[in-house]
């Protein structure tokens, strides 16, 4: 059970006039047990903030703390602590590596436990994994090239399961898939959830997938975010313009696009 | 790789040429020693004959048997010269790579400086220190390649580091040394052997060099470039002491280069291609058709050289003014048949149809100048990408005026004009400043407006668009689209959009046309898409969630049979 917290966070890219503000005084609170719905359109810093909670990126000012640990410092309970925040990357055909087997690659995410497992118990664990993704575990040999978009991503969801994440980040992680692929992946999200009672930070553009997954939706836009709430709540009765003009551009099946709405 | 090896000339080549040498190596000294060390002073000096292939020396000694005697020095010192490189080069190289920041920056400085001196410097400081003996030598010369492989494997290492597999491994605590052995070795190791291999061709003529110059292998010893030394002496009376060893030496150099060559081939060859032009039905177009496909096949070359078909007879009528949208998941097919109407696909492409015309113009053989000049002008193709379709180093502007300077003989001025019209229409703000600027710094929806711009130049009656939304968000996408919508009421132009989302598709589109695995599975009006009869319409339309999806229920799934497959 464990929450994570975004205080007040800012990250700036660039030094001088070249300076970009990508996170500005941004703060949100992922609960324990629940998933948030991170939209915004690319360029809003959702990503950059996915990336200061696990330590690929720094924040200038501000705090992300797992549990009350601040995972931004540099202290060894900070580097263990985002061990267990771990994050699921959007394209799955660079997230692995294309010579090494699927299963080692699972058996990666053993590591960030801190425990040592014998030989056997590595393989047990892997195939259970590889198992709860609904992937033949007997494919552990197997190089990722051999297996489809959609199957590689779930392989890349067992290895952030092998690190027995807190929490699990996911960025966009249907974005680069096929649709029917994506309701495949989204199965597995919600399975996952009511299984292993996951705390989950989801992140996409797309409102209709944040909606489906999530309890509570933020919507950033440059850097802020702009409103945040319970989903139903966000996107029923969005306060916020820019929510609204989001929700406005979802195209719906068999009805024409509005295109008149406000452009540039 | 084996098959190659023994197929081509030149694998055939190499394979007889490393036996010869390995076997020169290993058997030589046995064989040829006693020939080669024997002395016989009455012969001293003598010319090339059958006797003495390529002479003797000056105590008499069979200059050929010594040549082949010296491969195995040379070849060694070769060798041992590239392992010292290669394992200074790759520590060096991955360890600058996996360092933190303000380490990494130091280690590179470190070997760019090194680069800076010229090798043979290097070389020669390097034989001053370690003596002018055989051993010193090779260190000298493996010491010096150093930098060289240093700053490659720095290089590759560095676009590894940067993959996201290995952003995981971090995050999942993987040590760097863990990192740099399990990841980043292995999947720099291919460009790293064909270049080992380039670089055993130079270091074998250093050696040579080196030990012309007298400081490299030392008498009684002797490697090729010593008896070429010895030969320089009396090349003007007999040639053949000098020439002998420089055979060795130019052929086993060629050899290494080859080889490298050879390995760095990793992907096979395509067959050539031609265009198949099926007989049958003469393409008598369809009245008021504007573009007419009947029994469209594509197929592409696969990696064994044998053709697969990618699609199978389509067929697709677009009217003047239609929008139609065709709908399908990757390997559909989809854009393989926008890319044969627009006549774009590459010479690999084999293309058989029925009929395959856009607006009177068989699409299917060569074009003529004039027919050229019209597709031109008439059919505008936008892509997914548009950073990849637009010229990075000339402006918007001049990429505008192209259409029409070349294609519609319009003057600059007007043509100027023209394009701001069209930057205009496809409502990007301040036309006349963005005309000025470069791709990259127009935003990724504003780029896609370009393109559409770019179409508007010239008198389009057909504008291809690939997915041309998919990399941009949902506002984005309603602009895109909205220039594209204008762009037709302006010009009174067919859309084909290809998508695979079905939802944007049916908003936009008259009709929806809906492909999976190279064939066309259903045809529909787009505001009759309830009444979709093919179970994979009704799957395709029913698996993407919507803002009214329950969210108590799993997605219902589709193609999970075509998930579980392996791609081909």
């Amino acid at each position: 059970m464990s929450t994570l917290e975004f205080d007040h966070v800012t990250v700036r890219f660039g030094r001088g006039r070249a300076a970009h503000t990508a996170v500005d005084d941004a703060s949100l609170t992922v609960r324990s047990g629940t998933t948030l719905g991170l939209v915004g359109e690319s360029g809003s810093g959702k990503s950059t903030m996915a990336r200061v909670a696990v330590g690929l990126e720094h924040a200038g000012l501000g705090a992300v703390r797992l549990d009350g640990v601040d995972l931004t410092s540099r202290s060894r309970a900070a580097r263990l602590a985002r061990r267990r925040v771990q994050l699921v990357f959007q394209d799955p055909l660079a997230a692995l590596d294309p010579r090494m087997p699927v299963g080692t690659s699972v058996a990666e995410g053993l590591l960030a436990t801190g425990r040592r497992f014998s030989r056997a118990e590595k393989e047990a664990r892997v195939r259970e994994l590889l198992g709860l993704v609904h992937i033949d575990p007997g494919r552990a040999g197997e190089r990722p090239a051999r297996f489809s978009g959609g199957q590689r991503q779930r392989i890349t969801i067992a290895r952030a399961l092998a690190a027995e994440p807190a929490v699990l980040i996911a960025d966009e992680i249907t974005s680069a898939l096929d649709v029917s692929v994506q309701g495949v992946v989204l199965n597995l999200l919600r399975e996952l959830r009511s299984a292993l009672d996951l705390t989950m930070l989801f992140i996409s553009h797309n409102l209709a997938v944040v909606r489906y997954v999530s309890d509570d939706v933020a919507v950033m836009r440059a850097g802020r975010v702009v409103e945040q709430g319970p989903a139903d709540t966000v996107l029923a009765a969005p306060s916020d313009p820019y929510t609204r003009e989001l929700l406005h551009a979802v195209p719906v099946m068999g009805q024409p696009l509005d295109l008149a709405g406000k452009d540039h | 790789m084996t098959r190659r090896l023994l197929r081509t000339p030149q694998g055939l080549a190499v394979l007889l040429g490393l036996t010869v040498v390995v076997a020169a190596t290993v058997l030589g000294p046995a064989v040829f020693g006693d020939a080669a060390s024997t002395r016989n002073i009455p012969d001293r000096q003598l010319p090339a004959s059958l006797a003495h292939l390529f002479g003797t020396d000056n105590l008499g000694r069979d200059l050929f048997a010594r040549v082949i005697v010296a491969t195995r020095l040379s070849v060694l010192l070769t060798l041992g010269a590239v392992g010292i490189s290669v394992a200074g080069g790759v520590t060096l190289g991955v360890t600058a790579a996996v360092l933190p920041r303000p380490l990494r920056r130091l280690v590179t400085a470190f070997i760019d400086i090194l680069l800076s001196f010229p090798w043979l410097l290097l070389a020669l400081f390097f034989s001053v220190i370690w003596g002018t003996t055989a051993t010193g030598a090779m260190l000298a010369i493996g010491f010096a390649g150093i930098p060289v492989f240093a700053r490659l494997v720095a290089t590759l290492a560095s676009s590894v580091a940067n993959t996201d597999y290995v952003r995981a491994a971090r995050l999942l605590g993987s040590s760097p040394v863990r990192t740099a052995m399990l990841h980043v070795l292995p999947n720099i190791l291919p460009p790293l052997v064909v270049n080992t291999a380039a670089h055993a061709s130079v270091t074998l003529l250093s050696f040579a060099a080196l030990s012309f110059l007298g400081l490299g292998v030392q008498a009684p010893e002797y490697d090729w470039g010593r008896l070429l030394n010895e030969g320089a002496r009396s090349i003007y009376l007999e040639p053949m002491a000098a020439i002998g060893p420089g055979i060795a030496i130019v052929l086993t150099g060629v050899l290494f280069a080859l080889l490298g060559e050879l390995l760095s081939e990793d992907r096979p060859r395509t067959v050539p291609s031609r265009a198949v032009i099926r007989a049958g039905d003469a393409a008598a177009p369809d009245g008021d058709a504007l573009v007419t496909v009947t029994d469209l096949r594509v197929s592409f070359p696969a990696g064994d050289g044998s053709l697969v078909e990618r699609v199978h007879g389509v067929d697709l009528t677009i009217r003047p003014g239609e929008v139609v949208g065709v709908v399908g998941e990757s390997g559909s097919g989809k854009s393989v048949t926008a890319m044969a109407i627009a006549g774009l696909l590459g010479p690999e492409a084999q293309v058989a149809a029925g009929q395959l015309s856009f607006d009177g113009i068989d699409m299917r053989g060569r074009f003529s100048a004039a027919q050229r000049r019209r597709l031109g002008l008439e059919q505008a193709m936008i892509f997914q990408d548009p950073l990849s379709s637009l010229n990075p180093s000339l402006t918007v502007g001049r990429q505008l005026t192209e259409v029409s300077e070349v294609h519609g003989g319009l003057g600059r001025g007007a043509a100027t004009r023209r394009a701001l019209e069209a930057l205009a229409l496809v409502r990007i703000p301040e036309p006349l400043r963005r005309i000025r600027q470069l791709p990259h710094e127009f935003s990724g929806g504003m780029r896609q407006r370009a393109m559409i711009a770019m179409g508007l130049m010239g008198s389009p009656r057909l504008i291809v668009a690939d997915e041309p939304t998919t990399a941009l968000d949902v506002t984005v996408q309603r602009q895109v689209l909205h220039a594209l919508h204008d762009a037709r009421l302006r010009t009174g132009a067919a859309i084909l959009l290809i998508s695979h989302d079905i939802a944007l598709v049916s908003g936009f589109c008259d009709r929806v046309v809906v492909m999976r695995d190279g064939v066309v599975v259903e045809r529909l009006d787009a505001d009759r898409l309830d009444e979709a009869r093919h179970p994979y319409t009704r799957g395709l339309i029913a698996c993407v969630p919507d803002m009214t999806t329950d969210r108590d229920r799993p997605l219902p799934v589709i193609g999970v049979a075509a998930d579980e497959e392996v791609p081909v």
